[in-house]
């Protein structure tokens, strides 16, 4: 292994590619998926087909084809996205179609009949959003929105095949040179496997704390 | 105070009630008995906002309930989000399977529509709700969640949540219908409690005795229309239609549902 650690430097540089992206494709893939949960349950028909579509046609879509047609696409239009900004747009379309599957089960799993409760003590859809439906359908979706962010942080890697410099992109670069794919390739897993693993672990922590949807 | 006038409401081709004309004045308790699927739960959530109607009008103090009049059934519009939820504050209900919310106490379920709805400072929500749950007999359990309740104590929470904020009227659904049997009396006896304090309700309800014992009047629903009416004594003593004597036969034969 004293092969890899001339090298640390650079994949650690990567790793911080691989953490940014994974972080920005978080956040707008949990922000789509909470407007798109919502709209696809309460929205005007035309909005819910709308979204229906996009969830259904991008999970059927492998992720590495909507990754390639987003980037060479785009430089149909002008100049173009950058390698960042192709995998930032391609992950979120990609991520975001998960996350609005996962806010739609969610609301779809609350018992109508709590939901109206809510209604008839007089709460406005927004009071009932906030004060109802958010905080017992948020602990609910947890574990498959921790899931999802693993897989994002996993999928960050296909965008080295568009020249992000990521984790995977510097230790190809870094095989390049130094040969001995194995011992590289075995420390770039290990890497991928520690955030994956420690979101996992961070999640079902913060499962425990949710005690009262054991009713 | 309630009128509903010529009351129609189909689930698509299905006409669940029929023209339902009722009055309900001020203060007073009105039990409404049926066999199952005659309307009796539809037309308390018509009166609670809960259901769209066809036609016919619900009026709690000369209001119309959900919608915004037009010249007639077909040119009115179904109220938007604010003024529905306006109405319904100051309607008060309970169902049959509580539906208390989960993530909140007990305390904080009957706080939530004083806080929030009536719009009360919380300290001063706190006691009123701590009033109310002294009231249901369940000082004590503040801090419980529902998990950690009995069916009937649940329920009782359910009926301090909704009659903490004073509605107009409170509308209660089978209130006792899930519950075992030796929890139904605790609830029964809250409600009478609330019925002698002059509460107005509406109560749909299988319990024969108990509407005998706390309605002003009785209405006995079959197939979407009212079929009788009147002074509880007079009704179940000497129904006079058949169907509400075979009604009634079939829970003088189950004592265990009275």
């Amino acid at each position: 292994m004293d092969v890899v650690i001339p090298w640390l430097p650079s994949m650690a540089r990567g790793l911080q590619t691989t953490l940014w992206l994974a972080t920005v494709v978080l956040v707008s893939s949990s922000l789509i998926g909470a407007i798109g949960g919502l709209a696809i349950v309460n929205g005007p028909r035309p909005v819910r087909w709308f979204l229906r579509g996009y969830v259904d046609i991008v999970r059927g879509i492998p992720i590495l084809v909507l990754l390639f047609t987003v980037y060479f696409g785009s430089s149909a239009f002008g100049s173009g996205l950058d390698q960042g900004q192709a995998a930032i747009v391609a992950l979120s379309i990609f991520a975001g179609a998960h996350m609005t599957e996962i806010v739609r089960g969610g609301i779809g799993s609350l018992p109508r009949a709590t939901v109206e409760a809510a209604e008839v003590i007089g709460l406005t859809s927004v009071q009932r959003l906030r004060l109802v439906v958010a905080p017992l359908v948020l602990p609910r979706i947890l574990p498959p929105w921790v899931n999802t962010a693993v897989e994002i942080v996993k999928a960050t890697s296909l965008a080295s095949l568009i020249g992000v410099i990521d984790l995977l992109y510097a230790t190809n670069s870094a095989i390049g040179t130094a040969k001995h794919p194995i011992a590289f390739y075995l420390t770039a897993a290990a890497i991928y496997f520690v955030i994956g693993a420690g979101l996992s672990r961070a999640g079902a922590l913060a499962e425990r704390h949710y005690r009262y949807h054991e009713y | 105070m309630i009128e509903i006038e010529q009351l129609h409401k189909s689930f698509g081709a299905a006409e669940v009630l029929r023209g339902i004309d009722m009055s309900v004045d001020r203060d007073r308790v009105v039990a409404i008995l049926g066999p199952s699927g005659s309307g009796k739960s539809t037309l308390l959530r018509c009166v609670a906002a809960l259901e769209e109607y066809q036609s016919g009008q619900v009026l709690i103090d000369g209001e119309l309930i959900g919608y915004r009049t037009g010249d007639g059934d077909s040119t009115r519009r179904r109220l938007g989000d604010r003024d529905l939820a306006r109405q319904r504050g100051n309607i008060g209900m309970v169902f049959q399977s509580y539906n208390l919310f989960p993530h909140l106490t007990a305390l904080q379920n009957v706080m939530l529509g004083l806080v929030h709805v009536r719009r009360l400072p919380k300290p001063e929500a706190r006691e009123v709700a701590l009033q109310w749950l002294e009231r249901v007999g369940l000082r004590g359990r503040e801090d419980a969640h529902p998990f950690q309740l009995s069916g009937g104590q649940q329920q009782r929470v359910a009926i301090a949540r909704a009659a903490a904020t004073q509605p107009k009227v409170l509308l209660l659904d089978e209130v006792t219908s899930a519950l075992d049997p030796e929890l139904v009396g605790e609830v029964l006896t809250v409600i009478k409690d609330l019925a002698e304090s002059g509460v107005t309700m509406i109560i749909v309800t299988h319990e024969v005795l108990f509407a005998r014992d706390v309605a002003h009047e009785v209405v006995f629903m079959d197939e979407g229309r009212v079929v009788e009416r009147g002074n509880p004594r007079d009704v179940l003593t000497a129904p006079q239609t058949e169907r509400m004597r075979a009604f009634l036969r079939r829970y003088a034969s189950n004592p265990a549902a009275s």
